[in-house]
C-alpha cells in the first residue's frame, strides 16, 4: 500500500461515474453540492469531475482556499512589516504573490524587503535562531490543518526561549463558514463535500448541526479521484433517500473524534474570535487569535505598525467566487486581464484558488 | 494548502522522525501525535513538517473493498 496510486483507478472511476449518475437520472431537480476545501477543488478539476457530471450535478468551489479568503487587512499588516529593516518576513509560498491594497510581498521582495519562503513554520523558527538581531514575523495563514503545527512551533518557541520569532496570526475555522453558507438566502446547497484534512484535525462532530439543524448531508472526502467519486456517490445517495448525516469517507485518515492532541495543542495556543473572511464578510468565531499568555510570540502584539486603508481591486469579484454564487467565468477581469501570470485576484494567485484551477483545467 | 500526504516513517527519533515518499526524505516533528503508537513502516499524513494523523491501515483496505463492490454492482 502506498496509500495513494490504489484510489486512481480509472476503470473503477468510470463505473463509479455511472453509478452517480443513474442515482440522480429519476431526480426532478439537478442537484448543487459544494467543495468547500482548495485541494478538492484543485483534484476535481485536474481530473475533470465537474464536466463528467454532465448537467445533473452542480459543483460549487466554496471558501476553501485560505489564501484567498484571507482579507486585505492582515496582506497590508504583513506588507509593512516588510518594510521594517529588522523584519524577516516567513511564509508558505502562496501568500507572497497575492496583491493587497497597493503593493505585495512578492514586490516589496524586489524592493529588498527579506521574504523567505517556508515549508514549515519550523522552518522560520530556524531561521529566528540563525538570526538572533531579527525579528522573524511568520504568517500564520490556513485552517485547521495548519493552525495545530503553528501553535505547536509557537510552543516550542517559547519553551526553548526564543524570543525573535513572532507569529502573525490569520488563521480561520472551517465549521462556522459553512454555517454562513447555509444560512445564506442566495445560495441553495444540497450537499457538502467536507475537507479531509481540516477533518483529520477536526474530526466529525463539527459538521453535525449542519446535517441536524439545516438538514444538509456531508460526506468528509479524501483526495484521490476514487474518493471524491465515492464520496459525492455517499451525498447523492442521502439527497435521493431523503436523509442527512455526516459520513466519513475517508476513513483512513479521519475519526470521528478527531485528532484531540492537535485540538489541544491548537486550543493553548490560539481561542476563537470573530473574524472577516473576504468574499463572506465578518462571522462569529471563525478566526484564531494568540492567547494572551503568549503574547509575547504575537507579533501584532509586540510590533504595533501603520496599516493603510485598505482597497479592493475595481470589478473582482473574488468575493462572490468564494461563496459559490458566481463561477469564474462570469468575472469580468477572468482571462483578460487576470491570469496566473498577472492575477488581480487572490483566487487566481493561489494554486488551489478556484480560478486559478478554472483557468488550468477547467475550459 | 491543505495538501498533505501519507508518507512512510523510515527513522523514528521522538519527537522527530524521517519519513519518506516516492525517494523524497523529509524529517518531520511528531509533537501532534501520540508516539508510543507509531513505529517505523506506518504511514502518517504529513503536513507543514509535522505528523497530522496515522494511516489506518485496516480502514484504507476496507475503503478499496467498498469501492469494488460498489463497481461490480454495476
Amino acid at each position: 500500500m502506498k496509500y495513494l496510486e490504489e484510489y486512481r483507478d480509472a476503470n473503477l472511476a468510470h463505473k463509479l461515474l455511472k453509478s452517480i449518475l443513474h442515482l440522480v437520472e429519476d431526480s426532478h431537480s439537478k442537484i448543487t453540492l459544494m467543495e468547500v476545501c482548495g485541494t478538492h477543488t484543485m483534484n476535481i478539476a485536474r481530473a475533470g469531475i465537474r464536466r463528467l457530471l454532465k448537467d445533473r450535478i452542480t459543483l460549487l468551489s466554496g471558501p476553501g482556499c485560505p489564501v484567498c479568503v484571507t482579507p486585505y487587512p492582515f496582506l497590508d499588516q504583513a506588507i509593512a512589516y516588510s518594510r521594517s529593516k529588522d523584519v524577516i518576513i516567513a511564509s508558505f509560498g502562496d501568500m507572497i504573490k497575492v496583491p493587497g491594497s497597493s503593493s505585495s510581498l512578492e514586490r516589496e521582495k524586489a524592493k529588498g524587503a527579506e521574504i523567505q519562503i517556508v515549508y514549515s513554520p519550523l522552518d522560520a523558527l530556524k531561521t529566528a535562531r540563525e538570526n538572533p538581531n531579527r525579528k522573524i514575523v511568520f504568517l500564520g495563514v490556513g485552517f485547521e490543518t495548519t493552525a495545530p503545527a503553528v501553535a505547536a512551533t509557537i510552543m516550542i518557541a517559547r519553551e526553548q526561549k526564543i524570543q525573535n520569532f513572532l507569529v502573525l496570526c490569520g488563521h480561520k475555522l472551517v465549521p462556522p463558514a459553512m454555517k454562513a453558507l447555509v444560512m445564506d438566502p442566495d445560495l441553495r446547497i444540497d450537499g457538502f463535500l467536507c475537507p479531509g484534512h481540516v477533518s483529520a484535525i477536526i474530526g466529525s462532530k463539527p459538521y453535525e448541526f449542519i446535517a441536524r439543524d439545516h438538514g444538509v448531508p456531508c460526506v468528509i472526502a479524501g483526495f484521490e479521484p476514487l474518493d471524491i467519486l465515492q464520496s459525492l456517490e455517499m451525498l447523492v445517495r442521502q439527497i435521493t433517500d431523503g436523509t442527512s448525516r455526516v459520513e466519513i469517507q475517508y476513513s483512513r485518515v479521519v475519526k470521528e473524534e478527531g485528532n484531540p492532541r492537535a485540538m489541544d495543542t491548537m486550543l493553548e495556543v490560539f481561542e476563537p474570535v470573530d473574524s472577516t473572511w473576504r468574499g463572506l464578510g465578518m462571522i462569529p468565531q471563525s478566526g484564531l487569535r494568540i492567547r494572551g499568555v503568549y503574547g509575547g510570540l504575537d507579533a501584532s502584539v509586540q510590533i504595533p505598525v501603520h496599516i493603510e486603508k485598505s482597497a479592493e481591486p475595481p470589478g473582482c469579484i473574488c468575493g462572490q467566487i468564494l461563496k459559490g454564487a458566481k463561477n469564474p467565468t462570469q468575472c469580468p477581469l477572468y482571462r483578460k486581464f487576470c491570469s496566473p501570470e498577472n492575477p488581480v485576484g487572490a483566487c487566481m494567485v493561489s494554486t488551489e484558488g478556484t480560478c486559478a484551477a478554472y483557468y488550468k483545467y477547467e475550459e | 494548502m491543505c495538501l498533505a500526504v501519507p508518507m512512510k516513517i523510515i527513522e523514528m527519533n521522538a519527537p522527530e522522525a524521517v519519513v519518506e515518499l516516492g525517494g523524497v526524505r523529509r524529517r518531520i516533528h511528531l509533537a501532534l501525535l501520540a508516539t508510543e503508537n507509531l513505529k517505523i513502516g506506518d504511514y502518517v499524513i504529513v503536513h507543514a513538517g509535522f505528523a497530522i494523523q496515522k494511516m489506518d491501515k485496516r480502514e484504507a483496505l476496507e475503503t478499496l473493498k467498498i469501492l469494488e463492490q460498489m463497481a461490480d454492482a454495476q
